[in-house]
């Protein structure tokens, strides 16, 4: 199973998310994927690793080549995350809307305010 | 507007931040009293807590027991680590879904923010299995499609 952790981590960093946006739009090399970060081929491949190691993306071999893509379990586990984060911010918006209906409430009568 | 943010803070925690127009004393007393907490920390709409039990003291126990009326339940218990009225809270707490998850350690605070208050809540992100678990109590009904992606991804 896909751990929640690791895609967490592989996906804390913006440049792994940005590889990945790309990586959308279709398999990509290295040297691709470094062009539009002012970062070294070594260094992104560093991030590949991290994302390969977390299962987001696969790596094939062609040639000296190594081109990357999205790995489908990846794609699904962003999209468990993507899930369970959105009903978490909808219950807990829901929850603060309702609290803040009740402190309304709960403050002093008006004329014992202060600074209001 | 947004009142609220949520983001996740390298790989196991939630921060959540949210503003509330009534100091931090008022707010602080509406995470600890029953019968304040009984009408708010609900989900979403159809759900109630008919069972809230808190004792709000260092050690103190907690249980909460949501329903939907149509069948579906499930309930959070936990314990106090440290309450500092009314500026911080500790908690550990877990749900029984109805195995019970890991456990999740939060930390609220309450911090005066001119008139009003900004609450911050860190908590720990659940593991897959969790998740699922939690998706699957039903408390994804009712709630709009929503579209929330993880900052910045595609």
């Amino acid at each position: 199973m896909q751990s929640l952790n690791a895609t967490f981590s592989a996906l804390s960093d913006p440049t792994r998310r940005a590889i990945l946006a790309r990586l959308a739009l279709g398999e990509a090399t290295v040297m691709q994927l470094a062009e539009p970060f002012e970062m070294t081929q070594p260094a992104i491949s560093r991030h590949l690793k991290v994302l390969e190691s977390a299962g987001l993306i696969l790596r094939r071999v062609e040639g000296a080549k190594r081109p990357c893509r999205l790995a489908k379990a990846g794609l699904e586990a962003i999209d468990q995350c993507d899930e369970w984060l959105a009903m978490l911010r909808s219950a807990l918006t829901k929850n603060y809307d309702r609290l803040d209906a009740i402190l309304e409430e709960m403050k002093p009568p008006s004329g014992n305010e202060n600074g209001e | 507007m947004s009142k609220m943010t949520l983001t996740t803070e390298g790989a196991t925690h939630i921060v959540v931040t949210r503003r509330f127009a009534a100091p931090p004393e008022a707010v602080y007393r509406a995470h600890t009293q029953p019968e304040i907490i009984q009408r708010w920390l609900l989900g979403p709409d159809g759900w109630t807590m008919p069972v809230c039990i808190v004792e709000a003291r260092p050690g103190g126990k907690f249980r909460y027991e949501w329903v939907n009326g149509k069948g579906a339940g499930f309930h959070v218990t936990g314990e106090y680590l440290a309450l500092e009225p009314y500026s911080r809270l500790v908690h550990v707490e877990r749900m029984h879904l109805p195995d019970a998850t890991p456990d999740n350690h939060v930390e609220t605070r309450f911090d005066p923010d001119g008139a009003g208050t900004l609450m911050t809540m860190r908590m720990t992100l659940p593991d897959a299995a969790t998740r699922a678990a939690m998706l699957k109590t039903g408390m994804e009904r009712g709630m709009e499609a929503s579209y929330v992606r993880l900052e910045g991804l595609i």
